[in-house]
């Protein structure tokens, strides 16, 4: 029996974030104009490999997948034992500037997905200029609580299986098995607490309601594609962005869920691939 | 149609491992119609037809018959596949203890899912 590699190499970057040493675990795969690419909360970068896999994409980019401090493979930083993780917009924004100048990327192109795509936002109106153009993935610019988010951290409830069992009716219902339940492992992967910490950001720091008008589509071109069975971030909210900036284009994506990259690659790549085509290599 | 739940619950070995610190009872409500659900160990040992004088349960689960029926359907529409999706949008009313509910999400999400018309055992 022969064994297969991917063509997705892994390294660990060792940077300063918000004053204090991080170790970053960051994979890519291709050669081209960049792709920087953003997980959702309480999960890791492992959700875009099959962007990584995917010639038509890797050919044309290099794309990279960072884990934020916390997720995946990146370590909390030290003395993480005595704090409780919260994700700031602030934090956040820093963060994913300094990771794209540490790997020298030169204006990217950004795709983020939940709080990757509300983060997409945040930086279409903030940082325009950093980045070739934008893709926010089931990006909202708001999210009212729908549960007690206490329960993903307390410890009479298993914080994997909670996380896991809280968003797999995220998933829409044409994804294939193996990757619905892969989307979902990386949940229940998830370390205590950081699937709420991230959600911080997703249902109450992140709020940019009040500000996502004055988006300038001139400066980054802005696309929006959203899964039609998301119910955390529904197609009306995402329209309602798109509608609010002029320039901004719109997708709704039939049959996908929240997690469109990881939970049924082969539907999301043909929404995908134009856009990238449009963008061309900028 | 409620009643079919004990057989085809029980009769999944994988849902009822899932379920096997799992010893409970819970009220299901559709619309006006009350069921109260005795779980053992993740196996389901009665589902008692109401109407109650007083239930005693960990939790309740009520919606309106019409938003029951769409989650029961075979390919529920967005915003009715999920009980999530139906706490969401404030038509089910999860109350009660729900620590139980929530430290077994994917059990129940699973248990009432095998009332979707074609679920099989």
């Amino acid at each position: 029996m022969k064994a297969v590699f991917e063509p997705i190499v892994g390294r660990y970057m060792h940077l300063d974030l918000f004053g204090r040493p991080h170790r970053v675990y960051v994979e890519e795969a291709g050669k081209g104009a960049p792709l920087l690419c953003l997980h959702t909360a309480g999960s890791d970068g492992r959700q875009y490999r099959a962007l990584m896999n995917d010639a038509r994409v890797t050919s044309r980019h290099r794309v990279i997948a960072f884990d934020m401090p916390w997720h995946g493979k990146s370590s909390p930083p030290a003395g993480w034992h005595d704090e409780e993780y919260q994700l700031t917009s602030s934090q956040y924004t820093t963060m994913i500037l300094e990771i794209s100048a540490a790997l020298e990327l030169d204006r990217p192109i950004l795709i983020g997905c939940s709080i990757g795509g509300r983060i997409a936002l945040h930086l279409a109106l903030e940082h325009p200029e950093n980045f070739r153009a934008i893709i926010g993935l089931q990006a909202g610019a708001h999210v009212d609580p729908y549960y007690d988010l206490n329960f993903l951290h307390r410890s009479d409830v298993h914080g994997g299986e909670v996380a896991g069992a809280i968003v797999s009716g995220l998933v829409g219902p044409d994804a294939p098995e193996g990757e619905r339940w892969e989307t979902l492992w990386h949940y229940m992967q998830s370390g205590p607490g950081v699937f709420k910490g991230d959600l911080y950001f997703y249902k109450l720091d992140g709020d940019i309601r009040g500000r996502v008008a004055q988006i300038d589509t001139r400066r980054c071109p802005l696309y929006l594609l959203s899964g039609e069975y998301d119910y955390s971030c529904t197609p009306e909210e995402t329209l309602a962005v798109a509608n609010s900036i002029p320039g901004c284009e719109v997708t709704i994506m039939k049959g996908l869920g929240h997690f469109p990259m990881s939970e049924n690659p082969g539907v999301f790549l043909t929404h995908l691939l134009p856009v990238l085509e449009k963008i061309g290599s900028g | 149609m409620i009643e079919a739940l004990q057989r085809r619950v029980n009769d999944d070995a994988g849902l009822v491992r899932r379920g096997r610190y799992l010893t409970t009872s819970f009220l299901l409500e559709v619309g006006p119609s009350a069921f109260l659900i005795s779980i053992y160990q993740g196996r389901i040992v009665s589902v008692t037809s109401g109407p109650f004088v007083m239930p005693s349960s960990a939790f309740a689960l009520r919606a309106p018959e019409e938003e029951w029926k769409k989650f029961w359907s075979h390919r529920p529409p967005p915003g009715a596949n999920d009980l999530m999706a139906l706490i969401k949008r404030r038509v089910l009313k999860a109350e009660g203890d729900l620590q139980v509910f929530m430290a077994n999400l994917r059990y129940f999400k699973e248990v009432l899912a095998k009332l979707r018309e074609g679920a099989a055992a």
